[in-house]
C-alpha cells in the first residue's frame, strides 16, 4: 500500500491495532489516534497523513460491582459504561469532564480510552482524585509496534512501574491503549449544594478553603461570578443576581442533611446562603464540570489553568481580561479571553500569570492556525523537555504516534 | 539471590571515591569502617545481608546532585535510603555500590493548611508529618504500619499504603509534587500545589520506582481534615466463606468503610494470647471494620453494617461505643507481627492482592500448601483492598527452612497471580520478589518497563539489582526490528 494515500486504520483487535503502528513505524507514517474523534479539535494540530481509529474495540469486557472494578476496550463509549454502572448506583469517582461541547462537537462522544489518554476528571477531583487515580490496568501498543500490559485489576499494586499513571495525561503519544481496567465506587445517595451569595472572587477562595480543611468531607468547591452564575441552567444560580460559590456535600441522607446544615451554619458570617437538593445540584455541577459557561460562545479562546488554590484569584486578577470562573477549590481556573486578532489567546498574559505562582495553562479551544502558533501545553525547561524526550523515545523513537500533539518534535 | 556482578575497578578505587564523596559531603557524612557500615548491611527483609562500599549522607539537593554526578562519571552505582524498613530488600546495598542515605533530610519545610498541603524532606517520618499538622487536626492519610519509622521518601520509592487504603488511597494518591535528582545530577521538580503535574505524569511513574529512577529530595503532600469520628465493629465469622461474603455485601451496598481488616484463626489467637483485646478464639475469620466521617454517617453506616453482618451469619458483632473500646479492637490487629514473632523464631510477611472474591479459595490453597511444606501460616489481610499479608512461620536456625518458607511464600504468589491479582500489593518487588515478575509479565511488558529505566538512568547505575529479574542494556531495548514495507494485516479494516 503507498503510504501517501491517506487511510483510516479500523482495528478490530489488539492484534491489528499491533499490526498498523509496525506497519506505520517501518513507513515513518506518522498516525493520529483516535478513539471516537470528539477531541479532535485540542492540542497542538498534527501532521499524519493516516490514523488509526479505535471505535471498533469497544465493550465493557468485565464488570465486576462487588470488586468495584471494571474493564473495557479502549474504544467504548464513555456513555455506554457511564450507564452500565449507573444501573449497578455506580460511578467513575473523577466525574470525567465532556470537552464535547466546548469545542463545538455534540455531547456525550467521548470514549473511555480519550478520557484517560487526557487525563480528564472533574469536580469531584480534590476529594476523589484524578481519572489517573482511578485506573488500574492497560493494554497497549507501543510506537514500536509491540504489545504490552501493566498493572492489574486489584487497586493495590505495586508489582513493577506504574505505566498507567505515564499513559493517562499521554494524549496518545506514547502507545495505543487497547485494553483498560478502573477503579469505580459507589455512587452517592444524596447530593446536595451549599450556596453562599454575593462573594468577590477572594473571599470565596477563602470561603472555599474554609469548607475544605472543615471535616464535612466537601466533594466540589466552585466559584462563578455573577456574569457565569448568570447562566446557569438552575434557577437559584442564575437567578441570584450576584456570584455564587457553590459547595457539594455527597453521601448517605442523613449525613448530607447534617453536613448541609453544619456548613451553612459555619459559612454564615460570610453572606446569605442557600441549599440546592439533589437535582438541581446534579445540573449545577454537570455544567460546572463541562465548562458550559463558555460552550456556546466559540468567537473566544478558552483556558484552563491548575494553580494552588489560594493563588486562582490572583492569577484572574493578573491576566485582567476575558471572563473566569473557578472550580478545585479555586485552584482550577476556568478562562475565556476575546479572540482578539493579537495572535497569541492571550498566552504571553497566561504564561506570565501562572509562572508567578507555579502551575500549569492549557489552551484548551482556539482555532487551529493558534494552536499551531502558541504552544497548548504548559512549556517545559530544557531538563524536562529533555527527559520528556527520553521517555517518549523509550516508547515511540520513531515519533509515529499523535507527533507533536503535546510539544512540538514529542 | 543472584546481585549484579560487583565492578572490581570500582572497588578497587574505594578510596578515590571515598576522597571526592568527602570533597562534596564534608566531615561525619561519607561512612567507611566496617562497623558503621554494618548498621546499614540489610533493610526490613533482613535474610539478605550485605555491606556497602561506602555510606554517604548528604544534606542538601546540590550535594545529592553532586554525588549522583560524581558516581556517574565513575560508574559507582547507587542505593538510596531512607529509614531502611522496606520488606522487599529495596535498600540492599551492593558491594561495588554506595548507599545515599536520606537521613538527614528530615525537615519539615512548610505547612499550608489553606491548600491542605506540606512540603518535607524525604527523610521525614510518615508520622512525623501527621504529629506536625495535628494541632490544626489535619492528617497525611496513608499510613503504613511501619509509619513512626518509615521515611516519606521511601514512602514514595514504594508507594506504601496502610489499613486506610481503600477509602483514601495509597501514596501516589496523596501526592503533589516532588523534587528529584537524576543519576546524572540533573535537579527537577515536578508538580507543586496544584493538582495535576503538567506534561507527562512523571509524578505517578516515580511513586513505586523503588529507588530506580531519581533520587526523592522533596515532597509535597496532600493534607486531609482529620474525619469528626471513627467507630469499629468487631466482627466474628464461623466461615471465611461468610466472612468474605460480607465484605462483598458491605461494598456493594455502597459504603466504603475507613478500614476494613481481617484475620484469620491463627493470627487471632497469637494476638489475643499477646494483648488480650477480646477476640473471639473459635472463629474462623475476624473482621474490624471501621467507619469514619461526619457522626451522622458514622452512626447510620455502623448500623447498616450491622445488618450485613447478622444476615452473614457473624456470630460475634461488638459495636465500639468509646475511643478506647475502638483502640482496643484495633490493638490485636495492629499487634499481629510482633504477636506471630512471638510464637515462631521467624517469619516471613508475603503481600500479595488478590481479587477479594477469591479470598476463600486462596485460602483454603494456602493450608493445603501449610502441610505441604509443612510450616504453619497466619493471615491478616486488608479485606477492603484484597491485600493479602500471610506470615509464614519458620526457624532460621533449622537448616534448610528459610529456604522452605521462601519457596512457600513464592507458592503463594504465584496462586495470587493466578487468581487474577498481584505479587505484591504495597511492599514492593524489591530483590525478593524480582524473580517471579515473569509470572506476572511477558518479555514485551518487561522490557517496556526498562525503557523507563532508561530515559532516567541509562546507565543503570541507581539502584540496579532490584525489580528487574534481567537488566538489559538500553542500546539493546532500545534498537527496533523493522521489517520494512511490510503490509497491514490483510483483514485490517480500512477506509
Ligand atoms: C514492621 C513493618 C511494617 C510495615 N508495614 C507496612 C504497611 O503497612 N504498608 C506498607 O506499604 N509498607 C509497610 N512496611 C514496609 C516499609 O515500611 C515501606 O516500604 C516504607 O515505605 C519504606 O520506607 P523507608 O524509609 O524505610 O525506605 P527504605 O527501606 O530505606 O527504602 C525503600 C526503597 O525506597 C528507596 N528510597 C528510599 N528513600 C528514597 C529517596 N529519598 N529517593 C529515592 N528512593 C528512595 C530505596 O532505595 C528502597 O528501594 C512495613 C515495614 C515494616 C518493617
Amino acid at each position: 500500500m503507498a503510504s501517501d494515500k491517506a487511510t483510516v486504520f479500523a482495528p478490530e483487535n489488539s492484534e491489528q491495532v499491533v499490526e498498523a503502528v509496525a506497519w506505520a513505524a517501518a513507513e515513518g507514517a506518522p498516525l493520529e489516534i483516535l478513539g471516537r474523534g470528539s477531541k479532535r479539535a485540542f492540542g497542538r494540530p498534527l501532521q499524519a497523513a493516516h490514523s488509526l481509529d479505535l471505535s471498533r474495540l469497544d465493550g465493557i469486557t468485565l464488570y465486576e460491582p462487588e470488586e468495584l472494578v471494571l474493564s473495557a476496550r479502549a474504544g467504548t463509549p464513555l456513555a455506554v459504561i457511564e450507564a452500565a454502572l449507573d444501573e449497578k448506583r455506580q460511578m467513575l469517582a473523577f466525574e470525567p469532564m465532556d470537552l464535547g461541547p466546548l469545542l463545538g462537537g455534540p455531547p456525550a462522544m467521548a470514549s473511555i480510552g480519550g478520557v484517560l489518554a487526557c487525563n480528564l476528571s472533574g469536580p469531584r477531583r480534590i476529594k476523589a482524585g484524578a481519572a489517573r487515580d482511578h485506573f488500574l490496568g492497560v493494554a497497549a501498543a507501543s510506537g514500536r509496534g509491540e504489545l504490552f500490559k501493566s498493572g492489574g485489576r486489584v487497586v493495590k499494586n505495586v508489582t513493577g512501574y506504574d505505566l498507567c499513571k505515564l499513559l493517562c495525561g499521554s494524549y496518545g503519544t506514547l502507545a495505543v491503549m487497547t485494553d483498560v481496567t478502573m477503579k469505580v465506587l459507589p455512587r452517592s445517595q444524596k447530593t446536595y449544594t451549599v450556596l453562599v451569595l454575593g462573594l468577590d472572587d477572594a473571599t470565596a477562595a477563602q470561603a472555599m478553603s474554609r469548607a475544605l480543611g472543615s471535616p464535612h468531607e466537601v466533594s466540589g468547591a466552585a466559584h462563578l461570578p455573577a456574569a457565569q452564575a448568570a447562566k446557569s441552567a438552575v434557577s437559584y444560580v442564575a437567578g441570584a443576581g450576584a456570584s455564587v460559590t457553590a459547595l457539594r456535600l455527597e453521601g448517605p441522607g442523613p449525613s448530607v442533611e447534617y453536613r448541609c446544615a453544619a456548613l451553612r451554619r459555619e459559612l454564615s458570617d460570610l453572606g446569605a446562603t442557600e441549599e440546592l437538593h439533589s437535582q438541581n445540584s446534579l445540573t449545577l455541577w454537570r455544567e460546572l464540570r463541562d465548562a458550559q459557561a463558555f460552550a456556546g460562545d466559540h468567537n473566544t479562546a478558552v483556558w484552563r489553568i491548575s494553580v494552588a488554590p489560594t493563588a486562582g484569584p490572583g492569577v484572574v486578577a493578573a491576566i485582567g481580561a476575558g471572563e473566569a470562573f473557578y472550580d478545585w477549590g479555586g485552584g482550577l481556573i476556568w478562562l475565556s479571553l476575546p479572540l482578539n486578532g493579537e495572535g497569541d489567546a492571550g498566552a504571553a498574559a497566561v504564561r506570565a500569570a501562572v509562572a508567578a505562582v507555579g502551575g500549569h495553562a492549557t489552551l484548551i479551544r482556539a482555532p487551529l492556525e493558534l494552536r499551531a502558533a502558541a504552544p497548548v501545553f504548559q512549556p517545559q525547561d530544557a531538563a524536562m523537555a529533555a527527559l520528556t524526550q527520553r521517555v517518549k523515545d523509550g516508547f515511540d523513537p520513531k515519533r509515529i504516534l499523535n507527533p507533536g500533539r503535546m510539544y512540538a518534535g514529542l | 539471590m543472584q546481585m549484579p556482578e560487583p565492578d572490581q575497578g570500582v572497588i578497587a578505587a574505594k578510596s578515590d571515591i571515598v576522597e571526592a564523596l568527602r570533597a562534596i559531603v564534608p566531615g561525619e557524612g561519607v561512612i567507611v569502617e566496617e562497623q558503621e557500615l554494618r548498621a546499614y548491611e540489610s533493610d526490613g527483609l533482613t535474610a539478605y545481608r550485605q555491606l556497602p562500599l561506602i555510606v554517604v549522607l548528604p544534606e542538601t539537593t546540590a550535594q545529592v546532585s553532586e554525588i549522583l554526578r560524581c558516581c556517574q562519571a565513575r560508574g559507582v552505582k547507587v542505593v538510596p535510603r531512607g529509614a531502611g524498613t522496606s520488606l522487599s530488600g529495596g535498600a540492599l546495598p551492593l558491594a561495588d555500590g554506595i548507599i545515599l542515605g536520606l537521613a538527614k533530610f528530615n525537615r519539615v519545610l512548610e505547612i499550608d493548611f489553606d491548600n491542605r498541603c506540606a512540603v518535607v524532606q524525604p527523610g521525614v517520618t510518615n508520622l512525623a508529618i501527621t504529629t506536625a499538622v495535628a494541632d490544626q487536626g489535619f492528617y497525611y492519610a496513608p499510613d503504613p504500619s511501619s509509619q513512626i519509622a518509615c521515611t516519606i521518601g521511601g514512602n514514595v520509592a514504594e508507594n506504601s499504603g496502610g489499613v486506610h487504603c481503600l477509602k483514601y488511597g495509597l501514596t501516589t494518591n496523596n501526592l503533589l509534587g516532588l523534587e528529584m535528582v537524576l543519576m546524572d545530577g540533573t535537579v527537577l521538580r515536578l508538580g507543586g500545589k496544584h493538582l495535576d503535574a503538567a506534561g507527562y505524569d512523571l509524578l505517578g511513574i516515580m511513586t513505586g520506582s523503588e529507588g530506580l529512577l531519581g533520587v526523592v529530595t522533596e515532597v509535597t503532600v496532600r493534607l486531609l481534615k482529620k474525619p469528626e469520628t471513627a467507630r469499629a465493629l468487631l466482627l466474628g465469622f464461623p466461615t471465611n466463606e461468610q466472612a468474605g461474603d460480607a465484605v462483598a455485601t458491605i461494598i456493594a451496598a455502597g459504603i466504603i468503610p475507613g478500614g476494613m481488616e481481617m484475620m484469620d484463626g491463627p493470627a487471632i489467637n497469637a494476638a489475643e494470647d499477646f494483648v488480650q483485646a477480646g477476640y473471639p478464639r473459635d472463629v474462623e475469620a475476624l473482621l474490624i471494620v471501621e467507619l469514619d466521617g461526619p457522626q451522622a454517617e458514622v452512626d447510620y453506616l455502623i448500623g447498616e453494617v450491622s445488618k450485613i453482618a447478622e444476615a452473614k451469619g457473624a456470630v460475634t458483632s461488638r459495636i465500639s461505643e468509646t475511643e478506647e473500646e475502638r483502640l482496643i479492637f484495633w490493638a490485636g490487629r495492629k499487634a499481629a507481627f510482633p504477636a506471630v514473632g512471638r510464637i515462631s523464631p521467624d517469619y516471613y510477611c508475603m503481600d500479595g492482592t488478590i481479587p477479594r472474591a477469591r479470598l476463600p479459595q486462596v485460602l483454603k490453597r494456602m493450608r493445603e500448601l501449610s502441610e505441604h511444606y509443612g510450616l504453619r501460616v497466619a493471615n491478616v489481610f486488608h479485606a477492603g483492598d484484597g491485600n493479602l499479608h500471610p506470615l509464614i512461620l519458620y526457624d532460621a536456625n533449622k537448616p534448610g527452612e528459610l529456604e522452605k518458607a521462601e519457596d512457600f511464600g513464592a507458592d503463594i504468589l504465584r496462586l495470587c497471580v493466578e487468581v487474577g491479582g498481584v505479587l505484591t500489593g504495597e511492599h514492593g518487588v524489591g530483590v525478593e520478589k524480582r524473580d517471579l515478575m515473569g509470572t506476572m509479565f511477558s518479555e514485551a511488558d518487561l522490557k517496556q518497563q526498562q525503557r523507563v529505566k532508561c530515559a532516567f538512568d541509562p546507565e543503570a547505575l541507581l539502584n540496579p539489582g532490584k525489580v528487574f529479574p534481567q537488566l538489559h542494556r538500553c542500546a539493546e531495548l532500545g534498537r527496533m526490528h523493522i521489517s520494512g514495507g511490510k503490509l497491514p494485516f490483510p483483514d485490517l479494516p480500512r477506509f
